[in-house]
C-alpha cells in the first residue's frame, strides 16, 4: 500500500464523494424520483462522516466490560446520534416519497420540467392573473435548454 | 490498523462510489432503487469496520431493508415498475431527450 494512504483518509474520500454525487444528483435532475434517490445518497455520506468524526485507529468497540485495564473506546456520542440519523432518515424518506404520490395523482407525472410547469398554470389560474412571465424565460428568451415537443405547446401565451 | 482493513475500506469505498453514480444515471428506476441499495449495504459494512456494530447492525436493518422496501413498494403506486430496461442510460444533464418516452 502506498504509505501515507490510511484508513481515515479512504473513509473521508468515499464520505465526501458520497455528499457531493448526493447534491449533484438533487440539483441536476430530471426527474422527481431521481431526486429522493439522491436525498438518501447524501444522508449515507453524512452519516458516515459522523460517525467518521469519533472514530481512532487503535480503539475498541465503545463497550464496558468489568476490568480494570479498559483499552480505549471510540467515541459513542457520534455513533448514538447517527444511530437516531438513519431512523429519521428513512422517515423523511417515507414523508418524500408520499409527497411524489400525491404529485402523480395530481399532475400524472413526475418529470420536474413538466410538474412546474403545471403547477404555475395552476397558481396563476387560481388567482386569476395572466401568466406571463416564466421562471425559465424572464424575458422571452429561454436561456435553458427547450422543452419537449408536447409540452411547448402547452405553454400558451407567455412569448 | 492492519493492511487488510484498509484493502477492504479502498474496495468498499470505490463499489459505493460507483454504485451511487449508477443510481443516479442508469434509466431502470427499479434498478437505480437496488443500486442505493448497494450503497446503504457498504455503508453497513463500513461502520463495522470502525467499531460502531449497532450503527451497522441499524444500518443493514432500516437503511438497507426497510428503505429498499418502501422505495420499491412507492414504484409500485408511482407507476414506475418495470423489470426490463432500455439500451441507452442518459437521465443526468438531459431532460429534453427523456420527452419522447412517457413514466
Amino acid at each position: 500500500m502506498i504509505p501515507g494512504v490510511t484508513l481515515e483518509l479512504i473513509l473521508y474520500v468515499t464520505a465526501l464523494g458520497l455528499v457531493i454525487i448526493g447534491l449533484a444528483g438533487v440539483v441536476l435532475s430530471s426527474h422527481l424520483f431521481r431526486m429522493v434517490l439522491a436525498l438518501v445518497i447524501a444522508e449515507a455520506g453524512a452519516n458516515l462522516m459522523l460517525v467518521l468524526s469519533g472514530y481512532r485507529w487503535d480503539a475498541v468497540a465503545p463497550i464496558l466490560m468489568q476490568r480494570t485495564d479498559q483499552p480505549a473506546m471510540v467515541d459513542p456520542v457520534p455513533q448514538a446520534m447517527v444511530l437516531t440519523a438513519i431512523v429519521i432518515g428513512v422517515g423523511i424518506q417515507a414523508l418524500a416519497v408520499s409527497i411524489l404520490i400525491r404529485i402523480r395523482q395530481r399532475y400524472g407525472n413526475l418529470k420536474r420540467r413538466e410538474v412546474a410547469e403545471k403547477m404555475d398554470a395552476e397558481i396563476a389560474a387560481s388567482a386569476g392573473i395572466r401568466r406571463d412571465i416564466s421562471q425559465d424565460a424572464p424575458l422571452g428568451e429561454r436561456p435553458l435548454s427547450p422543452l419537449p415537443a408536447h409540452t411547448a405547446e402547452s405553454r400558451g401565451g407567455d412569448a | 490498523m492492519s493492511e487488510v482493513e484498509l484493502w477492504i475500506a479502498l474496495i468498499l469505498g470505490i463499489m459505493m462510489l460507483s454504485s451511487a453514480v449508477l443510481a443516479l444515471v442508469v434509466k431502470n428506476h427499479l434498478a437505480a432503487v437496488a443500486a442505493a441499495s448497494v450503497v446503504s449495504l457498504g455503508l453497513a459494512l463500513l461502520f463495522a469496520l470502525m467499531r460502531a456494530p449497532d450503527v451497522a447492525m441499524t444500518e443493514a436493518a432500516v437503511g438497507a431493508g426497510l428503505s429498499s422496501l418502501i422505495l420499491a413498494l412507492a414504484l409500485r403506486r408511482l407507476g414506475l415498475w418495470q423489470i426490463d430496461s432500455g439500451s441507452d442510460n442518459s437521465n443526468l444533464l438531459s431532460a429534453s431527450t427523456r420527452g419522447k418516452e412517457d413514466a
